[in-house]
């Protein structure tokens, strides 16, 4: 077991250089960075001094290291295009983009174990087969269209939400801001956690629904019923739980490709998330930004996929009889 | 006579398919009494299982009963709503699966199982049911039941989660029981262990029981009668030393024929040429005509009833009419 948890955690360290790699290598790519930072008129002997602060002038190894090293200490250097610090940049817009993450992920969740329960029950029902159609559309319509359809309707027909921002933002600790506590924030939300969950919610209600339909053919549902038990305490006890293992492992799984596709919800709805400021930073050039967000979304991805792995290990006696075989 | 605890008047299942209805069970007629353990063979698909799962009303769609009576303690149970069913399955008839090893939840502990299917049933309060479901483990043979029964069924081998099943059937003390088959996936040892224990169990509840089985060996251990069954319907029923003895119907004589014996010195064992005829192609007449070695010509035309051959022996061939070859 311990072999196996620390086989495990080198590979994540592996892949994890690599991400970074990829990141420094945006710096080289992209042209001279100082060519942004400075004005055309800027005397030579002013950027060769900045070249030499910003250790752009050391070899490409030791440069290597020292993004690495930093990034260690979360030290991702300075936006080009703000003049301030990346991490306390991310770190500011962290907030919005997991508020709405979590919001997407709760509403994915829920509505698609809900609706993919009671198109397994109902299977030849009309309303389950309009479920299943529509949810066809969910999973072919991109986002983007999505999020401008929402906003078309409850916005700017019916006016009922707002079509931007976070609403009104209250602050908690010391770098925590939530739009939870305001009537105006939950307003806010609901249209952009609709956008961003829809996918995923089409994708678990699919997955409950088969699941569950599969279940439902068991012999121990079988045996269920021949002793009698009630419909809904085999439905909803012996099939649910059953139908949801496999459920929650996805969910799990999907938690960081939510976060990672905020980035498109949040410019149809110009939320102030990590996504914006990620498309901003694309725009301008702004590699610092761009490196830090690549670096985060890559860690959420190794750390999501090491905890599940991890996890199998921990609940699934079999696998762990097997891993110290 | 005392009313029969079961009694099966002429059931016929279909199956509605795209490319036809299949008759899956014809004119199935029995009678159980209260105590009698009735065998029940035939080749695989000959409608054992679905003999059962009709009597309880478990046949999924496109599956139905399409005609025929059920009768429990001479009450219809076949037209009851799906409710009344449901009160009744566990309660009256309990009914044992094949495979021990599929048939229990694998999320939920042994006691969680046993109790929830107690409660149903009865008005007992947890502790009481609790208390009744290591009485049940203690009664099938599960040792140390106290402490055993919060496991999980995977911590059981397949005879012990066989005994489980046993006891999940017997939750609420059926009058009658059905085993589907229930040591076909066990080991041979274990095998007799269970067996051992249903023929215990039904003498000491006086319950009533039906053991589907292709096995011969454990039908004339256990049965007090045997059916025979062949596409759907049943061929020759009665007493079981007499079937197993003096089997009439052609096809029972070929099933008989196909069991090893100790004492007969027989090179080989007989075999039945041919198989069983799809649901979507029975001839006309007997079903087995096409493989019976007696075969003529009112055998593709009439079908044939069950007609007294015994003392209460039973079987549905022409050869056995009266009226002859003619």
């Amino acid at each position: 077991m311990l072999a196996f948890v620390v086989r495990r955690i080198l590979q994540s360290i592996l892949v994890m250089l690599a991400v970074a790699l990829i990141a420094f290598t945006l710096f080289r790519f992209v042209g001279d960075p100082v060519n942004q930072m400075v004005g055309a008129d800027t005397p030579q002997a002013e950027v060769e001094k900045m070249r030499e602060v910003l250790g752009l002038n050391d070899s490409t190894l030791v440069q290597f290291a020292r993004f690495i090293w930093n990034a260690l200490h979360f030290d991702f250097g300075i936006s080009y295009q703000f003049r301030q610090s990346v991490t306390a940049l991310l770190a500011e817009r962290a907030p919005a983009t997991l508020e709405l993450a979590l919001a997407a992920a709760a509403f994915a969740l829920v509505v698609g174990v809900l609706m993919g329960v009671y198109c397994a029950l109902r299977k030849d029902g009309f309303l389950a087969k309009l479920f299943q159609a529509v949810s066809l559309v969910g999973v072919s319509l991109p986002t983007f269209l999505i999020g401008i359809l929402l906003i078309y309707l409850f916005s700017v027909a019916l006016n009922w939400l707002p079509s931007n921002g976070r609403g009104q933002v209250v602050k908690v600790g010391d770098w925590w801001t939530t739009g939870f506590l305001t009537v105006s924030g939950w307003k806010a939300l609901i249209l952009p956690a609709i956008t961003l969950g829809l996918f995923q919610m089409t994708l678990i209600m699919r997955l409950v629904r088969s699941e569950m339909l599969e279940v439902l053919r068991t012999d121990y549902i079988k045996f269920a019923r021949a002793r009698g038990l009630t419909t809904r305490a085999i439905h909803f006890g012996h099939a649910l739980k059953n139908t949801l293992i496999p459920v929650i492992t996805i969910t799990g799984l999907q938690l960081g490709s939510i976060i990672a596709f905020a980035i498109i919800t949040e410019t149809v709805f110009n939320w102030p998330g990590m996504g914006l400021l990620f498309l901003k930073a694309v725009q301008n050039v702004d590699i610092p930004i761009m490196a830090a967000y690549l670096m985060l979304i890559g860690f959420l991805f190794v750390m999501i996929n090491l905890i599940v792995d991890l996890l199998y290990a921990f609940v699934d006696p079999r696998l762990r009889a097997a891993m110290q075989g | 006579m005392s009313v029969p605890v079961l009694s099966v008047r002429d059931l016929q299942v279909e199956f509605v398919t795209r490319r036809g209805t299949l008759r899956a069970l014809d004119g199935v007629s029995f009678d159980i009494a209260k105590g009698e353990i009735l065998g029940v063979v035939g080749e695989s698909g000959a409608g054992k299982s679905v003999t059962g799962s009709a009597l309880i009303g478990l046949i999924d769609p496109p599956g139905r009963i399409a005609g025929g009576e059920v009768l429990l303690h001479g009450e219809r149970i076949d037209n009851l709503d799906a409710e009344s069913l449901r009160r009744l399955r566990g309660k009256k008839i309990g009914m044992i699966f094949q495979d021990p090893l599929t048939s229990l939840n694998p999320l939920y502990r042994v006691s969680e199982q046993l109790i929830q299917t107690i409660r149903t049933h009865t008005t007992l309060s947890e502790r009481a049911a609790r208390e009744r479901a290591i009485g049940l483990l203690n009664e099938v043979g599960i040792p140390a039941a106290e402490r055993r029964i919060d496991s999980y069924p995977h911590e059981f081998s397949g005879g012990m989660r066989q005994r489980v099943v046993i006891a999940l059937a017997l939750c609420a003390e059926p009058d009658f029981v059905i085993a589907d088959e229930p040591t076909t996936a066990l080991d041979v040892s274990v095998q007799a262990q269970i067996i051992a224990l249903l023929k215990r169990l039904c003498a000491e509840r006086g319950m009533a029981a039906m053991l589907v089985t292709h096995d011969m060996g454990v039908i004339a251990e256990t049965a007090d009668r045997v059916g025979v069954m062949y596409a759907g319907r049943v061929v020759e029923i009665g007493p079981v030393g007499d079937v197993i003895k003096e089997p009439k119907h052609p096809y029972a004589k070929g099933l008989m024929g196909a069991i090893p014996s100790l004492e007969a010195e027989i090179d080989r064992l007989t075999q039945i040429p041919g198989s069983m005829p799809r649901l979507s192609a029975i001839p006309a007449g007997c079903a087995f005509n096409p493989r019976c070695v007696d075969v003529f010509d009112r055998c593709r035309s009439e079908r044939p009833g069950l007609i007294g051959v015994g003392d209460n022996h039973k079987a549905a061939c022409h050869l056995h009419d009266g009226k002859g070859r003619a």
